[in-house]
């Protein structure tokens, strides 16, 4: 046997069985190196060596394996894991699922090639995000903060306006202290219809976020297998233009519950046991090695934000695929069917919603030092209001105390006038006013988690009255 | 050492041809670049090994080599203060921002030795031989131990001075008349218990400084606990906090296939922080061990074992251990890959049938004992749980429940409402409270075990009142019952919400606990006094001192304990007043 790179191995295939494709080998190969399926249609296919044994190796498929023969296929063995060609052209272009330019435009110039796997970010050496960006959410900015660097997925629902939600932030998106130029999105859509990519990609170019955008685009028309590598080729660009370019990157992916269909799919095409819902057992381990490529590293100047974008089925959320998420991720904005219903946009549902990382961003020396407990109270009565509404449910309003009526009033302006942003983004001081003074609602006896300081200087001054 | 050759090779498995008497668990390397793995399986001339790292690249005809000893760690001086993977293979050293496979850096700290031994001296495994201390950094003294398997005659020990971690220090004649070779760490395999003298009832309270935890459900030295939640109810919040503030000596944080930016928060933030009773840094006396979501599952797997192996080491220099792993659950969906590749009969939800074996031998490396040395040291393991969709009657939370002793399960409605730590008072217990008692008795809370069932026999009833007011509305209950919600809310918000980021409140003393417990108590008994002579109870919701109890665990640190006084005069005149008063409200 020889060493080789980039070899032609032809008439060696002897079985093809669904996405799995084996080959008599006469050279050298590894485990997980990329490969070329090329038909006798001359279409190439993006595979890599899944099993060696000492004549035989098992080549997965990453695309359709429909119309391949065993005769006249012909193997390119590339030598190496799948990587992508990187450089600072990739911005402003569109890509397929697996990084083929598909814009019209020229190839991009690449200055380095990158594995699609990525490589794990040593824990010791990761940077505790705590830069607060702002949104223009009120919901968000005050009581579920992102910061940099965070992983914060949408739990969606078919129907309702996540993408609408992730343009706004991705436009909107902001450090309040400096304001730095390198910045840049990265946009993944697996599986998505082909007006919704376009739709995506107008509201950017509107935006004029383009210029600053890389676009990967499976389309729901493309195999399934390669929207597995969809979110690998684009988070690869994130990572090339944060760690390289020391940009700071947001990365939007739409929708992982396409992802996850694909995962099935190939997992049973595999033959393997299923776990919950016929979604293989190893289905955390993978989304994890996608979303844990958020981040910021000690001595690198950019940083890798996540917001993928998820739609719950039947809006369940135990369901595997945000449970799942839920698991790995630093929290979650989750959208509510029912606020979307009454007109009110964004449909933030705050009470499944959580950011787990905003405690390192927000407060004395991030944003303002009663910006947490003013979040914290405001969570507290809203749950309560849920409670009272639940109550009144039943029993009506007349067997409710008044103070539990007061809660029910406290509800209703809260959706009508903090989560409902008609007049589009508000500044973090905007929010926080909106907040007390929805708090002067209530009495102060029920107001345990501000103190007497934060509510003698926030909720007694005349400005704060409704 | 065994040698092998790879015949085949599909994901983290290999197969291998040898003739060599390669042992079942035998920890081998693979490869030119060292891969760690595992031999799983034999058969006739193949051995099945399965690999701790990613082995893209690996090829037929790769060697494999046989350590000739089941998975070990390396066991000393170097451990605390630091951050290790699932494998104990440090994670330091230069310009690792990522990580690659199979590579690994060789320790170069250097400790100042004491001996503690002479020639002539006969030691048993696991007796002290030397004391040592960093040098150029700050760091605690620890004591190195002869390796519970060895024993004999000190035949030579070297002088006082500066060693590594490695070198060979002193010398052993056993009983055979061979010499044993013993440096200041040495090898442990991590699957196989350390060995103690014999093992002791559980006790005294593990303090961690988290009211609803050592008032209403403590852990006992020695004990088990398990946090079962979904996800954002703030298991690994409650693990960090009792990992800061607990009174165990030594504190072995296993971040077992979570969050990178976690394990990043935890290096960031306990180097900074206190130990209370020492004014060391925490991160002097911990240990990290972190395999995070993204790195391989065997190693997952494993790292489990490391955790506590790590942490037995250290009970076996006669110290307070505690252990925190999050989460569990990862640690059994690992072993459910493992098994399922194995081409395993899957049980319940997948999990191979020796499930609940693993977790029992596992928890039942808690413990508290006396050390071969003869010294008092303990164990004390407390296990978050994930159950897939927040479902508590799933494999992994039924089976650990039957070995635990401790069960703090977190609400999501709680957490819900931003009410930490979400702790549910009604489906949580503790098989240790009762034991305790006595402990509480002798720090000046006698009527700590009547007060306890009072608090949760009120919380209790509470759940029960309100779905009676759900049907009837809450003001159709009588005076007695609307006055036991609003006790109900008070023990609540006054005692168990305790926010883990409060600078005067992330941390209660007992003497605190005792002082908050014994002043609702106090209101209660009032209150009811109140109510029964006719005083309504909307006037005691009127009371100025109940927003001060309700605030007063974030109000009144650890150390102003005296200004509970004036809370306890405040309460006393407010219901004085109302009495004086109560013709006027009637
Ligand atoms: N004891 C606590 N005090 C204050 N905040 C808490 C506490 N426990 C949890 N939280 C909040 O809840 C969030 C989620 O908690 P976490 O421990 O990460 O959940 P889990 O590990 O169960 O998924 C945290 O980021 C924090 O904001
Ligand atoms: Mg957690």
């Amino acid at each position: 046997m020889t060493i080789r790179a980039d070899l032609y191995l032809d008439d060696a295939v002897t079985r093809i069985e669904g996405p799995l494709v084996f080959v008599r080998r006469r050279v050298e190969v590894g485990l997980n190196e990329a490969v070329e399926v090329i038909g006798s249609d001359g279409r190439v296919r993006l595979g890599r060596v899944a099993a060696l044994d000492e004549s035989f190796m098992t080549i997965e498929t990453l695309e359709s394996t429909s119309g391949l023969s065993m005769a006249g296929t012909r193997i390119r063995l590339i030598g190496a894991p799948i990587t992508f060609a990187l450089g600072p052209g990739i911005l402003g272009r569109v890509f397929d699922g697996v990084g083929r330019v598909t814009d019209g435009g020229p190839p991009v110039a690449a200055l380095v090639k990158a594995p699609i796997d990525g490589a794990i970010i040593n824990p010791l050496r990761r940077a505790k995000p705590e830069d607060f960006i702002e949104t223009g959410i009120s919901a968000i900015d005050l009581l579920d903060s992102l910061v940099r660097g965070q992983k914060l997925p949408i739990f969606s629902g078919g129907g309702l306006p996540h993408n609408r939600l992730a343009v706004e932030i991705a436009l909107h998106a902001r450090l309040r202290s400096r304001n730095e130029a390198s910045f840049a999105i990265v946009f993944a859509g697996i599986g998505v219809p082909y007006d919704q990519a376009e739709a995506f990609r107008h509201a950017l170019e509107e935006g004029g976020a383009l210029g600053h955008t890389a676009l990967f685009l499976n389309l729901a028309s493309d195999s399934s297998a390669q929207r597995l590598l969809t979110p690998r080729f684009a988070l690869t660009a994130a990572e090339y233009l944060a760690y390289q370019e020391g940009r700071h990157v947001l990365v939007i992916i739409t929708d992982m519950t396409n992802y996850c269909e694909a995962l099935r799919e190939v997992s049973a095409s595999h033959g393997e046991i299923p776990s919950r819902k016929g979604y293989p057992g190893y289905m955390y381990s993978d989304l994890a090695t996608l979303y844990e490529r958020a981040g910021r590293i000690h001595g690198r100047p950019g940083s890798v934000t996540q917001i993928p974008i998820l739609t719950m089925p039947a809006d369940d959320i135990t369901h595997p695929i945000p449970d799942l998420t839920g698991y790995i991720t630093e929290g979650q904005i989750t959208l509510d069917r029912k606020l979307d219903r009454a007109g009110i946009h964004p449909p933030i549902g705050v009470l499944p919603s959580l950011s787990r990382l905003m405690k390192d961003g927000i407060g004395a020396g991030f944003t303002h030092p009663d910006h947490p407990a003013l979040a914290n109270q405001l969570y507290a009565a809203y749950a309560r209001t849920m409670g009272v509404r639940l109550l009144a449910g039943v029993v009506g309003a007349e067997g409710l105390t008044p103070t539990d009526r007061l809660f029910l009033e406290f509800g209703q302006s809260f959706e009508s006038r903090f989560l409902a942003q008609p007049d589009g983004p508000r500044t973090l001081e905007q929010s926080m006013e909106l907040g007390w003074s929805l708090l002067t609602l209530l009495p102060e006896s029920e107001l345990s988690r501000l103190s007497d300081e934060q509510i003698h200087h926030h909720l007694r001054k005349p400005t704060g009255a409704v | 050492m065994n040698q092998a050759v790879i015949r085949w090779i599909s994901g983290p498995v290999l197969r291998a041809v040898t003739h060599d008497p390669f042992c079942i668990h035998e920890s081998v390397q693979v490869g030119a670049r060292g891969l760690l793995g595992e031999v799983i399986r034999m058969q006739g001339d193949e051995i099945t090994i399965q690999l701790f790292e990613d082995g893209t690249g690996l090829r037929p005809g790769d060697p494999v080599a046989g350590q000739g000893m089941p998975l070990s760690v390396r066991l000393g001086p170097g451990l605390l203060g630091h951050i290790f993977d699932g494998l104990l293979r440090s994670l330091g050293g230069e310009g690792r921002d990522f990580l690659q496979p199979g590579l690994c850096v060789t320790p170069t700290e250097r400790f100042h030795m004491t001996p503690l031994a002479e020639p002539g001296r006969i030691l048993k495994g696991g007796d002290p031989f030397a004391m040592v201390r960093p040098v150029g950094r700050e760091g605690v003294e620890q004591l190195c131990l002869i390796p519970p398997d060895q024993a004999g005659e000190v035949v030579e020990i070297l002088p006082g001075g500066d060693y590594g971690e490695e070198e060979i220090v002193c010398r052993l004649q056993d009983g055979q008349g061979l010499i044993v070779e013993i440096a200041l760490s040495h090898p442990w395999p991590v699957r196989r218990p350390r060995p103690v003298e014999r093992r002791l009832p559980v006790g005294p309270p593990l303090l961690t400084g988290q009211r609803v935890l050592d008032s209403l459900f403590p852990v006992a030295r020695g004990g088990k606990a398990m946090v079962p939640g979904g996800f954002g109810t703030g298991k690994t919040v409650l693990l960090e906090t009792i990992a800061k503030w607990c009174d165990a000596d030594v504190i072995v944080y296993l971040g077992c296939g979570e969050r990178g930016n976690e394990m990043a928060g935890v290096l960031d933030e306990f180097p900074r922080l206190e130990d209370p009773r020492t004014g060391r840094p925490l991160m002097e006396r911990m240990v990290v061990i972190a395999n995070t979501s993204n790195m391989p599952v065997a190693a997952r797997e494993a790292s489990v074992y490391t955790g506590i192996t790590v942490a037995e080491y250290f009970r076996d220099q006669g110290l307070k251990v505690a252990l925190m792993a999050d989460s569990t659950s990862r640690w059994a969906e690992a072993l459910r890959e493992v098994s399922g590749r194995l081409g395993e009969l899957p049980g319940e939800a997948g999990y191979p049938a020796y499930l609940s074996t693993r977790l029992a031998e596992f928890y039942e490396r808690a413990a508290r004992v006396i050390t071969l040395s003869g010294k008092n040291g303990s164990l004390t393991v407390m296990g978050a749980v994930s159950p897939p969709s927040s479902d508590f009657s799933e494999p992994v939370t039924i089976q650990t429940k039957r070995y635990v002793r401790n069960f703090w399960a977190l609400d999501r409605k709680r957490a819900q409402a931003r009410f930490y730590p979400a702790i549910d008072p009604i489906t949580s217990y503790s098989e240790d409270a009762e034991t305790l008692a006595a402990w509480w008795s002798q720090e000046g809370a006698p009527d700590w075990a009547r007060q306890r069932r009072r608090f949760l026999t009120l919380l209790e009833e509470q759940t029960r009142l309100e779905r009676m007011a759900r049907i009837l509305g809450k003001d159709a209950l009588p005076p007695g019952q609307r006055l036991t919600l609003l006790c109900a809310e008070l023990v609540n918000d006054g005692f168990l919400r305790q926010s883990a980021f409060s600078v005067k409140d992330r941390h209660a003393s007992p003497r605190k606990q005792i002082r908050m417990m014994g002043l609702l108590i106090r209101f209660m008994d009032r209150a009811e006094g109140a109510v029964a002579a006719g005083v309504a109870v909307e006037r005691i919701v009127a009371l100025p001192v109940l927003r001060r109890l309700q605030r007063m665990g974030e109000e009144i640190a650890d150390d102003e304990l005296e200004r509970f006084d004036g809370l306890e005069a405040m309460l006393e005149a407010d219901f004085g007043a109302l009495s004086a008063g109560g013709e006027q409200g009637a």
